[in-house]
């Protein structure tokens, strides 16, 4: 009672807000549930899962997708659990089941409800494993912790072992399934990827270029970052899309995904050093004059010192850039005939059984609910290293 | 005589700095041109066998397409059609920037509410928002909500019978007269109101007296634009259903509605988030001195809170308006007849490719640089002085 007088009717003003704002909340809330329980036609999305989540990806190669997806899991999952830095104080089951539930819940929803819609023995099958991987991961991870002589080994070579799972099984899956075949919700994620991975070496090389001491060095690496900052992505995506072959020897025909790498991996680059940039400014300048007092070469301590710090502060905003770029990738679908999520989401809309019954409703929610869960869950992970790093809090 | 330290040896050359930075800034630079010149070299060969022509010539051909809503014929040549599509860019920027920032700050507010409501309502809608992809939005704007939910014309919606609403786009009321007239109104009205805002500050400056500079403000402008308009003759004009059409009003495209809703829904969701940063950057003591000297919860916000705020947000803030800019490049998907939208036309119809989309990229990095400027300046007068 009092927490509502408090946050809900303090005065008469308040309480006509709450009153108002109240009324919209509950008159969305009635409508969702309304299309989601009652007058949603989901038969669509059952029907066209498989196209949405992964279009005509060959049947017999989809275990190294699924494989790939477990590596990621497991990945993730022993890279969360084995960092050594953090000791924090262990509190009760029930706390500890309940932040569970806050990170994860949503993940596991999801996945319930992509298992319900699908609706076969597989689905609960792959489901299945990747909850395994995961808990593999988390287990390798305590193993880390608990073990001395596992927690001898740098962290460098332990996350590069990790992470060796996860690139072996993208790479498998490169090699074996030619790209053309990546549809669906596949190729948005995996565009994603390559791209920030590939884009991170770069972006790192041109904010070192923008602060450094040389003028021909900072003047490249400022114009490029400037002006690929002041191109917009669609327009860079269809120049790509027409002219990109005449920029390469034509013994290369680049095909419509190697475009999109491309144009993402050179436009998140800039992104990226502004990113670093920010980090390096944020170091201390004693940081650097104690390298130099202690007889550092420049590129010492750059690499020793500096950058080392800038990356690990600016973490949650590279997620933010992963983040901006996994939703950006839905433009590769419009600017390069790519048949991304979106794209297949538009296009069995106009499947024969379907034309014209207005199911545009039910198919983008289903496209919007997945961009949006990946994206939330990114945001929320990022705000929590954020916390704990500690970040504008020093 | 004490020997003087002599002058250290000279380092061999491989090790003397000064000789290394320019060494490595050679090679840095040979890399780039090297990169830059296999492109170029490339390009050249690939053009010369395809024949494509790269120069701006396309520009004096007829365009050979149409724009709805516009007198531009077949027969003009393309330069044209670029500058209209340039026009329609800039209008959408404008008008959604405008439309950003109001709805931005008042969801940024809306979420550091004390009324639990007010936030919870302000919080989901930046998180939904935030979370979906732009392009996303914009499909389900233009193929959900306009096409298939907005009636036909011959049955549109007419809320309070002042709008007028069909899936052939929205028809809102407005000044009857030629828009320069409105400027010139427009116009005079704000620099008067200026003026008065401006006398106002004086009088308050040598009596004490508050200024109030928004009752006297306010109905100055109001007056002046209502007074101008009925002095000179004009009225609104209410839009109506006309046999399958609308008449008088002001006419929205569907794509121009759908694309300016996308970008002001989308955009805002990021505006509030970064003008609730800086409500919250803004030193608490500020707030406790704006209640110890017993402002109002609004006057707290207007005089003491928002103008600090917008000092600390005005780079983000300008961020995010060239990301509107930049963004409106989506319209070509969903046929607003913007910059890319003429582009992707011109060059479906024969352009060559790279001219014109360099010259689309061009225009757009030419917006950003004024854009950037513009912010800057408003940036550098509203920065704290430091001394």
């Amino acid at each position: 009672m009092t927490w509502m007088r408090r946050n809900l009717f303090r005065t008469v003003g308040d309480s006509l807000l709450t009153i108002v704002f109240g009324a919209l909340a509950l008159y969305v809330l009635w409508g969702l549930a309304q299309f989601v329980f009652v007058t949603g036609r989901w038969e669509i999305i059952q029907v066209n899962l498989k196209i949405l989540l992964v279009g005509r990806f060959p049947e017999e190669l989809l275990w190294l997708v699924t494989g790939s997806v477990m590596a990621l899991a497991f990945w993730i999952a022993a890279a969360a659990t084995s960092s050594l830095t953090t000791k924090e104080t262990r509190p009760s089951l029930g706390i500890r089941i309940w932040h569970a539930v806050q990170r994860f819940g949503l993940l596991a929803a999801t996945g319930l409800l992509l298992i319900a819609l699908a609706g076969d023995v597989a689905s609960v099958i792959i489901g299945g494993l990747i909850l395994t991987s995961i808990v593999m991961g988390q287990l390798v991870g305590l193993l880390r912790r608990k073990i001395a002589a596992l927690r001898t080994i740098s962290s460098w070579i332990w996350h590069l072992l990790l992470a060796a799972a996860p690139l072996a099984m993208i790479s498998a899956t490169l090699l074996q399934a030619s790209v053309d075949l990546w549809e669906g919700f596949l190729i948005n994620f995996y565009i994603a990827i390559i791209s920030i991975v590939l884009s991170f070496p770069l972006g790192v090389l041109l904010a070192l270029g923008r602060r450094s001491a040389l003028p021909i060095v900072r003047l490249i690496s400022t114009s490029y970052i400037e002006l690929i900052r002041g191109a917009p992505l669609f327009v860079l995506l269809l120049l790509a899309g027409v002219a990109l072959e005449f920029f390469v020897p034509s013994t290369l025909a680049p095909d419509k995904i190697f475009r999109a790498v491309t144009v993402f991996t050179l436009f998140t680059a800039a992104y990226i050093a502004e990113i670093v940039r920010g980090g390096l400014q944020s170091i201390p300048r004693g940081q650097t004059e104690a390298g130099k007092a202690l007889g550092l070469s420049t590129t010492k301590i750059t690499s020793l010192v500096t950058l080392p710090q800038a990356l690990r502060n600016v973490i949650p905003a590279q997620i933010g850039q992963f983040i901006s770029l996994f939703k950006d990738t839905t433009l590769a679908g419009v600017a390069l005939n790519v048949l991304d999520l979106l794209n297949v989401g538009t296009a069995i809309t106009k499947q024969e059984d379907y034309l014209g019954q207005g199911l545009i409703y039910e198919a983008l929610a289903f496209v919007a609910l997945l961009f949006w869960v990946g994206s939330y869950v990114m945001s929320r992970e990022s705000q929590r290293i954020e916390k704990r790093l500690g970040v504008g809090q020093r | 005589m004490s020997s003087l330290p002599s002058a250290p040896p000279k380092p061999p050359l491989w090790r003397d700095t000064r000789v290394l930075r320019w060494a490595f800034q050679i090679l840095v630079l040979a890399i780039v041109a090297g990169v830059i010149y296999w492109l170029y070299s490339n390009y050249q060969t690939n053009i010369a066998k395809s024949s494509i022509p790269t120069d701006l010539r396309f520009l004096d051909n007829p365009t050979s397409f149409t724009i709805p809503g516009n007198d531009l014929n077949q027969s003009q040549p393309v330069r044209d059609a670029f500058v209209q599509g340039f026009y329609n860019t800039l209008r959408v920027a404008i008008v959604g920037i405008l439309l950003t920032t109001i709805l931005g700050t008042l969801v940024g507010i809306a979420r550091l509410s004390k009324n639990f409501m007010v936030r919870l309502v302000a919080t989901s809608y930046v998180e939904l928002i935030r979370n979906i992809p732009l392009l996303l939005l914009l499909t389900f704007m233009n193929l959900a909500v306009v096409l298939q939910t907005f009636p036909r014309i011959e049955d549109a919606w007419l809320p309070l019978d002042l709008f007028v609403v069909s899936n052939r786009g929205i028809a809102i009321p407005w000044f009857e007269g030629s828009g320069a007239i409105l400027l010139a109104i427009l116009a005079t009205a704000l620099v008067v109101t200026w003026l008065v805002v401006k006398i106002r500050g004086r009088v308050s400056d040598s009596t004490g007296k508050p200024a109030r500079s928004l009752v006297w403000g306010g109905p100055t402008f109001i007056v002046l634009m209502i007074g101008g308009w009925v002095l000179l003759g004009y009225d609104w004009v209410l839009p109506f259903v006309d046999d399958r059409a609308t008449s008088g009003g002001l006419r929205l495209d569907p794509s121009f509605f759908a694309l300016l809703v996308t970008l002001v829904v989308y955009t805002s969701a990021h505006v509030a988030e970064i003008v609730r940063g800086s409500i919250q950057a803004v030193a608490k003591g500020q707030g406790e001195a704006a209640d110890a000297i017993a402002l109002s919860g609004g006057q707290k916000m207007r005089l003491v809170i928002l103008p600090q705020a917008f000092r600390i947000a005005m780079p983000a803030l300008g961020n995010q308006y060239l990301n509107l800019i930049k963004n409106s490049s989506l319209g070509a998907t969903i046929s607003y007849f913007e910059l890319t939208q003429i582009a992707q036309i011109t060059v479906g119809n024969g352009s060559p490719a790279v001219p014109a989309f360099t010259l689309t990229l061009l225009v757009y990095l030419m917006i950003s640089l004024v854009t950037s400027v513009i912010v800057n300046i408003a940036n550098r007068r509203l920065a704290l002085v430091e001394r």
